[in-house]
């Protein structure tokens, strides 16, 4: 009678002992304890933000904002919502984060390339760059090129180019280009050329594996997609206006402007990102095998096709988790941008959370924003690095 | 630099600030907290010359500064015993609403949303404002009808801001807003000519324009497209603190109404031999008990008046045709003199 209870008790005492079963319960109470916190705090900023008047959901978001904003990829006036005031900040953040992610990857394949280069000159400069870029705090670069473009002549003084193009202090003035109707037979002649590039790349690509002969893909492809809709337009003439900036009483009118604040976070954010990326491609390029590029040059490859065929396919292997890295870095930093106001989700956000008060709503929107991009941004490269990866198995 | 830096900064705690105050629970009375500390924490702008900016010795200066000085006389009954906080027009009232000022004295303009939906309390007027515009003499403008399609630079968190979009919708014009947070960087700008104009309340351009190179190369245009009524603002709740911010105002306005100056306060003061008229007795509690009333000591209005005098010495002091922004009391002088400056009375 004795023994099942004693049992009992040893069964006890061993869930104590075992490791395993300790180490669950410890992390269930963690848990618990981290979601008991994170309640309370939640709880009680919700009932102290109620206390003071200040959270009462979205229903702000219609309301109309009543401010301008100086940059619109979409129809803004002040008489639109808060709710479309975020739309344009966010487009602002993304128009940024963009080019800023094109212009660094450029940047640090470029400077990742020359740093490798066996020219003293070409390192050096390299060198140079990535370690003054690198090591100066972005919010002061960001504040450098602004200074640097109001500097700039003033808008009657202003540089031209062609007498279409205009750089002063306040900005790139450009062309603004109007389409016509038949502007679209274009464009159809455009798709068309990219997805018949398409399918000769792929075609070529059989006939490569299969028989060993290449074809010129590159030239074709520019044939295709940029000389059909230029042979068009002998028959239907250029269906594109351009609106040319004019010089009127205080900025150039027509056109269209791109902003000191632009240009100096587009600059400060590519430079800086892009000598993080170029080490990103130096320590990618040095981690392919020795070996390969020994074959390479035995089967007699040319320099520019060892580079292209065998050294960066297998250094991407390396290169892209770092660089979604960065990328990610990118689009976060660009929120700096409020301190020479660029207009992006912040910016407009904190103009927002002024007029509007709704502070909590406010700061939840700009962490949904940036989770989104993330998480978009990282499931695209995810993609991009699996089909990498595959070419390795091949 | 030190400017920008000093935005960052202010936008970077934006967040942060706001919320630990925020999460922090309910306020108790803002009477007991001042004792508590033996210190008014004031919220003030980050440097406006006249209105709130720092010395040669670095010390805070100004007509908003004073009223600082005159609240934490009557409070604490030391003018000195303030800790001013700088304040941006973004953030001043997150940090007013997360308990990190007590009062905020900043040019802030009375209006129906801040004083209702953004849980505040304007006590009072102390400054009669309107909105205006700057500009450089060669831009060759002289009415602001004129600015079809020009770069205005704005400080951003303001009614500015949207006094600016209703004005130039209202003229059917088109203009580039150039925002910018603080009022030293707005006055960069616009000597970099990022901007043509720069626009503010008329009192801010003033000032701004009194701290150019060569103000005479600069004019405010004609033109006053709204109503900035500025004054101190407390945190929403508290009747009795608002009640004390409130008064104290009114007792520098009644001062000047009733001749008593930081002169001869303290004469006037005296239980035998001060002044003989009643309301003046009742403000400066040689009769009543007013002071009770509020939760302070009798001499409290004395003590403030004490400190920096009454509105038209604190106005002339920093403000007026003798300093160098050189304003006009214009609707700021009392209603007995033309203006519309008016407390209620002390009875
Ligand atoms: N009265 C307006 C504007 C207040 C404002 O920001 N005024 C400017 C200039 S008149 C200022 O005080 N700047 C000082 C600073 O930047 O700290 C409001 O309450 O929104």
């Amino acid at each position: 009678m004795a023994a099942p209870s004693s049992t009992r008790i040893e069964q006890l005492g061993y869930l104590w002992t075992d490791e395993r079963l300790r180490g669950i319960a410890f992390q269930v109470l963690a848990v618990a304890g981290l979601a008991l916190f994170f309640a309370f705090i939640i709880w009680n900023t919700a009932a102290n933000l109620k206390h003071a008047g200040l959270a009462s959901g979205y229903g702000f978001l219609l309301d109309p904002a009543s401010f301008d904003i100086n940059q619109r990829l979409i129809d803004y006036t002040s008489t639109s919502s808060y709710g479309r005031a975020f739309l344009v900040g966010g487009l602002n953040t993304v128009l940024v984060a963009a080019l800023g992610i094109a212009a660094a990857t450029f940047i640090g394949f470029v400077v990742g390339l020359m740093r490798l280069s066996t020219n003293f000159l070409v390192s050096r400069i390299a060198t140079v760059y990535v370690e003054l870029t690198r090591n100066v705090p972005l919010l002061l670069q960001i504040i450098f090129w602004w200074v640097v473009i109001l500097a700039l002549p003033r808008v009657r003084d202003s540089i031209s180019v062609a007498d279409v193009v205009f750089l002063n202090n306040r900005g790139i003035r450009l062309p603004q280009p109007i389409f016509e109707d038949a502007f679209q037979l274009i464009l159809a002649l455009f798709v068309a050329g990219c997805i018949g590039t398409f399918v000769l790349a792929r075609w070529a690509r059989k006939r490569h594996e299969l028989t060993g002969r290449t074809f010129p893909v590159g030239w074709s492809a520019i044939g295709l997609i940029f000389g059909l809709p230029a042979l068009s337009t002998l028959f239907v003439g250029l269906p594109v206006d351009l609106d040319i900036p004019l010089l009127g009483r205080f900025n150039f009118e027509g056109g269209f402007n791109v902003t000191p604040e632009l240009i100096a976070l587009w600059l400060a954010l590519s430079l800086y990102t892009g000598a993080f990326i170029s080490e990103v491609v130096r320590s990618g390029i040095l981690a392919v095998d020795k070996g390969q590029i020994e074959a390479a040059r035995a089967v007699g490859l040319p320099p520019g096709l060892r580079t292209r065929k065998i050294i960066l396919p297998q250094a991407l292997r390396v290169i892209i988790p770092p660089l979604t890295n960065q990328y990610l870095n990118l689009t976060k930093n660009s929120s700096l941008a409020v301190v020479i106001g660029y207009q992006d989700i912040v910016s407009i956000g904190e103009t927002v959370l002024n007029q509007s008060g709704q502070a909590l709503e406010v700061i939840s929107i700009y962490m949904a924003f940036y989770l989104t991009l993330s998480l978009l941004t990282s499931v695209l490269m995810n993609w991009y690095n699996k089909r990498t990866a595959l070419v390795r198995e091949r | 630099m030190i400017a920008t830096t000093r935005r960052v900064l202010s936008c970077a705690v934006l967040a942060a600030f706001a919320l630990p105050g925020i999460m922090g629970t309910a306020h108790g009375a803002t009477l007991d907290d001042v004792r508590a500390a033996d210190e008014l924490k004031c919220g003030i702008n980050t440097g406006l010359a006249g209105f709130a900016n720092t010395d040669d010795a670095g010390n805070w200066v100004g007509f908003d500064v004073d009223y600082c000085k005159a609240l934490a006389a009557a409070v604490l009954g030391d003018a000195s015993k303030i800790q001013y906080v700088s304040l941006t027009g973004k953030n001043r009232f997150p940090a007013l609403q997360a308990g990190e000022i007590e009062v905020l004295a900043r040019n802030t303009t009375w209006t129906f949303s801040r004083d209702v939906d953004l849980g505040l309390t304007f006590v009072g007027v102390n400054y009669y404002d309107g909105q205006g515009f700057l500009g450089p003499k060669s831009l060759g403008v002289s009415s602001a009808t004129e600015l079809d399609g020009a770069s205005v630079c704005i400080q951003t968190g303001t009614t500015t801001e949207l006094n600016l979009a209703d004005f130039f919708r209202t003229h059917n014009m088109a203009y580039e807003p150039v925002p910018i947070e603080t009022n030293s960087e707005a006055r960069a700008a616009y000597e970099a000519d990022r901007c043509d104009v720069y626009t503010s309340d008329a009192s801010g351009l003033a000032a701004t324009k009194a701290t150019f190179d060569n103000p005479d190369d600069h004019m405010v245009l004609p033109e006053i497209i709204s109503k900035e009524p500025l004054g101190p603002v407390v945190r929403q709740g508290d009747d009795q603190w608002a009640d004390i911010t409130r008064w104290v105002l009114n007792a520098l306005i009644s001062a000047e109404e009733l001749g008593v100056t930081q002169a001869n306060v303290e004469a006037l003061a005296q239980k035998d031999g001060g002044s003989d008229n009643p309301e003046v007795q009742r403000l400066l509690g040689s009769e009543g008990s007013m002071g009770a009333m509020l939760g302070l000591d009798a001499d409290w209005a004395a003590r403030a008046i004490m400190a920096v005098g009454n509105y038209s010495e604190i106005f002339e002091r920093h403000l007026g045709p003798d300093t160098r922004l050189g304003l006009e009391r214009g609707l700021n002088a009392l209603y007995s003199a033309g203006g519309i400056l008016y407390s209620p009375p002390f009875r």
